[in-house]
């Protein structure tokens, strides 16, 4: 049995969040030059190359790349063989949330509560965490700090299990046009396919992580992806909604088996900030 | 070619912009985001002075990071203004609102009442708040601090890049 200090899960947590919020990854830096050379638009250019710009100065400045620096939302393997010494460890988590989002000079962006105290509880805590138990000896901790104005443009639908894949690609598509300038695109869409209506959200967010240039491994959904990726910048929303044709850098699936009654489709988008970062314990 | 304007924004200035043109903003602009559109409506509903000024203003719709120590503000790139359009057309109507700098398309209804009050929607680009920072030179509270990042702040900037989105006539970018 291994054990880590509570102290260690603290500070690697509030690194994350610091990590998160300054550095854009390099995958989706990657994503918005090549849309740059292939963007016919000129405001939409002049947009891309600002936002490459705002990377570059978030980087240099050690300033968040987006003033709505996110609900914190975690997904944590937890190996079986390891424990957090001193306490628990979803309080060492929120714990890293408080000393980074305080030490990075970042928003605090969550209320108390949804409807009757929308009071900011000025920490950015409560974190959202999501716990999975694996084998081993590791403990692997990933923040994806997501943003309200697109987390707000998310879907699900239940679909029949006759819709198919055409019932799939109209509701991606339709909740991209929805969604029109409002969740900062050029974006990254997430779309989580099968299990339930709770496990298909959570397969669209999980989605978001996957590398932009890296393809579904299985071959009908590679095929899916590319389709969608080309459905949606064929709208012609593009960057902040302006025009053009970037609208989204990638499309991104997961799936997984469900009912024999169902095929819920979830849509979770992301601004081009797909900001995430990964400590392994 | 962009167009340099200055606040307070005249009339004339206003129906000088088209959508499209490509806008650098320099002066005083007021900042107000979600809860303090509600407190400024619940004020404008009850016939009530407001604590601030919006006559030939500008708001703009941000929740800025913290200020790093020596430095104004944090990062402050605009947030979806969709979720101000309800209070939108009260405030154009009744306090001479003349600007707003948000991201994102607009109601129809609020299209309507920039047109019949002469007022414009610029765009910033969302997800650039580091690089608009650099554009903003001071910041001071105005009012609703109890608000956090949703208080009213007074921004000084300078060459603020923007996008004419939905001009005075009723003109959008957005399809």
């Amino acid at each position: 049995m291994k054990t880590i200090p509570f102290i260690s899960v603290v500070n690697a947590v509030s690194e994350l969040c610091l990590q998160a919020a300054f550095y854009l990854p390099a995958d989706v830096v990657q994503g918005l030059k090549r849309a740059l050379e292939t963007e016919s638009s000129a405001r939409a250019r002049g947009i891309l190359e600002k936002l490459l710009a705002n990377a570059a100065v978030a980087r240099e400045q050690k300033l968040a790349l987006c003033q709505d620096c996110g609900t914190a939302i975690f997904f944590v393997e937890l190996g079986a063989q390891v424990r957090v010494a001193d306490g628990l460890l979803a309080e060492a988590i929120n714990a890293g949330v408080r000393q980074g989002y305080e030490k990075g000079y970042l928003r605090k962006s969550i209320v108390a509560d949804p409807l009757y105290n929308r009071c900011n509880t000025g920490d950015n805590t409560p974190a959202v965490i999501h716990f999975l138990p694996v084998a081993g000896e590791a403990l692997t901790i990933t923040l994806v700090p997501k943003g309200g104005g697109s987390e707000n443009m998310s879907g699900l639908r239940m679909l029949t299990p006759s819709q198919g894949e055409q019932g799939v690609i109209d509701f991606v598509v339709g909740a991209v046009e929805r969604a029109g300038g409002k969740p900062c695109p050029p974006l990254i869409v997430g779309v989580g396919l099968g299990g339930t209506a709770e496990q298909a959200m959570l397969l669209a967010k999980k989605a978001l992580l996957r590398p932009l240039a890296q393809p579904h491994p299985q071959k009908e959904y590679a095929a899916l992806e590319n389709a969608l990726f080309a459905r949606v910048n064929a709208t012609g929303i593009g960057p902040q909604g302006l025009g053009g044709d970037t609208t989204a850098l990638a499309v991104k699936i997961e799936r997984a088996p469900c009912h024999i009654a169902s095929l819920p489709v979830a849509v979770n988008l992301s601004c081009h900030a797909t900001r995430h970062a990964t400590v392994v314990l | 070619m962009v167009i340099t304007i200055k606040t307070p924004l005249s009339a004339t200035i206003i129906t000088s912009l088209h959508a499209g043109d490509e806008v650098e903003l320099s002066g005083t602009i007021y900042t107000a985001r979600d809860a303090a559109h509600r407190r400024l409506y619940d004020l404008l509903q009850q016939g009530s002075p407001l604590p601030v000024d919006l006559k030939n203003q500008v708001l703009y719709y941000v929740g800025p990071a913290p200020a790093r120590p020596g430095k104004p503000i944090g990062s402050a790139g605009p947030t979806t203004s969709a979720r101000m359009d309800p209070f939108t057309p009260a405030l154009l109507e009744k306090t001479g609102l003349r600007a707003m700098i948000g991201k994102g398309e607009r109601s129809p209804t609020v299209i309507a009442a920039i047109k019949q009050y002469g007022a414009v929607y610029f765009a910033a680009i969302g997800g650039a708040g580091a690089l608009i920072a650099q554009c903003i030179k001071k910041c001071d509270a105005v009012c609703y601090e109890d608000l956090g990042p949703e208080a009213i702040f007074r921004l000084t900037v300078e060459k603020f890049p923007l996008i004419v989105a939905i001009d005075g006539m009723g003109r959008s970018l957005y399809r």
